[in-house]
């Protein structure tokens, strides 16, 4: 049986704002989920969850089954997380940022040559302080793509990334389904991802108690 | 353990390159107790009596100064994240960010201590037992510091949160190290002194990083 990672009836509350209720996915090993729907409905909340940073106010993630939080260490050892912050050293170069996170997990691949799937491997000596927002995004994902964690959880990966980034980031997304992984990615561009299912966060969020109805608006 | 030597590995080549905060942290030691002399007059005899708590509120304070190094950084660039993501156990991780710390700030203030001490004419007996005890209570500051620093994470006006936190935490080590200086000053055993100095340590070693820990899972959540 292949692995499944799922969530049941799940709600999240930040700041005292219901930012999601109802929620249910489920995903197969070798499938991708991509998180749309407006700002503010809860997709990086969501991707926080799923990673393991906090736990959902009401529901579970489960991983084949059994709820992720009974097990933290297992879930760590296979998910994968790039969010909103790239997580670099300005005083360190691109090589040692990659190479102390791929470390941490205990060893990936040659670091040049993971660097150069997303064409950072020049820059390699260079230190994290002189990377544009987009090479940082780029150091980021090429740190994620080495991490060998069976799920890849993505907050908005394209932020800043040229075409040729881009397709180079579906290429690593496709390879790592084709191997059998899992990716959650939040977006609001549309990325080539063959058999990806998506969720629209926008269907499980809660009228906000201070929003305006149409209706009211019209009359005044 | 792997994880422990490449978190204390990154910590210390962050803080090489970024000399400045390291000698921050002793430049403030030093330049601090040569107030005193200053304030309180050059009775040598009045200093020497003074110079042992003088030199250890100093230590506190300079280590004080130094703890938002620990996790501040980390939390703003979103490494804290995938620190508490990582499979290396985060108990480990923040006991080697604590083992950086202390290397970078706890032992430069120790080299720097018998420099205070002489412009504090603290007596010659005294000296040896002075860096015994900051050997001893030092470690202790930057364990214990390290649950204030993550506490304090995301907190308005952090700074002052974690002084208010950490510094009644401190005061142990404070009356035992000064105590120890005062003993060998009076001629009498450091010995017990040096033992409670240990103790505190010996709890701070396993108890602070597990607090730590949960800070840090509470702040990233």
């Amino acid at each position: 049986m292949p692995d499944c990672l799922s969530g049941e009836d799940l709600s999240c509350i930040r700041g005292e704002r219901l930012v999601f209720t109802k929620l249910t996915f489920r995903l197969e090993a070798g499938e991708a989920l991509v998180l749309r729907g407006p700002n503010g409905s809860g997709k990086s909340s969501l991707l926080r969850l799923i990673a393991g940073l906090g736990r959902p106010t009401t529901g579970a993630i489960a991983w084949n089954g059994a709820d992720i939080a009974r097990d933290r260490a297992a879930h760590r050892a296979r998910v994968a997380y790039a969010g909103h912050a790239d997580a670099i050293k300005a005083a360190l170069t691109v090589e040692e940022n990659f190479r102390f996170w791929s470390e941490l997990r205990g060893g990936g691949p040659e670091p040049i040559a993971a660097l150069a799937r997303l064409g950072l491997d020049r820059h390699a000596n260079i230190p994290g302080r002189f990377l544009s927002s987009g090479e940082r995004r780029r150091l980021a994902l090429a740190t994620l793509a080495a991490s060998g964690a069976d799920v890849w959880l993505l907050d908005e990966p394209t932020v800043g990334l040229d075409a040729a980034s881009l397709s180079a980031l579906e290429g690593l997304l496709a390879a790592h389904l084709r191997e059998g992984g899992m990716v959650v990615l939040s977006t609001h561009v549309d990325l080539a991802l063959g058999g990806a299912t998506t969720l629209d966060l926008g269907d499980f969020t809660v009228a906000r108690p201070d929003a305006q109805p149409d209706a009211l608006q019209g009359a005044v | 353990m792997d994880g422990f030597r490449h978190v204390l590995q990154r910590d210390l080549r962050l803080a090489f390159r970024q000399g400045m905060d390291a000698f921050m942290a002793v430049t403030f030691f030093i330049i601090a107790g040569a107030l005193f002399p200053l304030g309180v007059g050059p009775e040598p005899g009045v200093l020497a009596r003074i110079a042992g708590g003088v030199i250890w509120v100093n230590a506190l304070l300079a280590v004080l100064l130094s703890l938002d190094r620990l996790f501040q950084q980390d939390y703003e660039d979103g490494s804290l994240e995938l620190l508490v993501l990582s499979p290396a156990s985060l108990e480990v991780t923040v006991l080697a960010k604590a083992a950086a710390h202390w290397l970078t700030t706890g032992l430069p203030l120790i080299a720097a201590s018998p420099i205070l001490a002489i412009l504090l004419n603290l007596p010659p007996e005294g000296y040896v037992i002075l860096l015994a005890a900051m050997a001893l209570g030092t470690p202790s500051l930057s364990l214990i510091g390290a649950v204030g620093a993550a506490l304090s994470l995301g907190a308005r006006r952090g700074g002052v949160l974690m002084s208010l936190l950490v510094l009644p935490l401190y005061i142990p080590v404070l009356i035992f190290g000064v105590a120890a200086v005062d003993a060998a000053v009076l001629g009498l055993t450091a010995r017990p002194h040096l033992l409670f100095l240990g103790a505190i340590l010996a709890a701070a070693l396993p108890l602070s990083p597990w607090t730590a820990a949960a800070a840090l899972r509470q702040a990233t959540e």
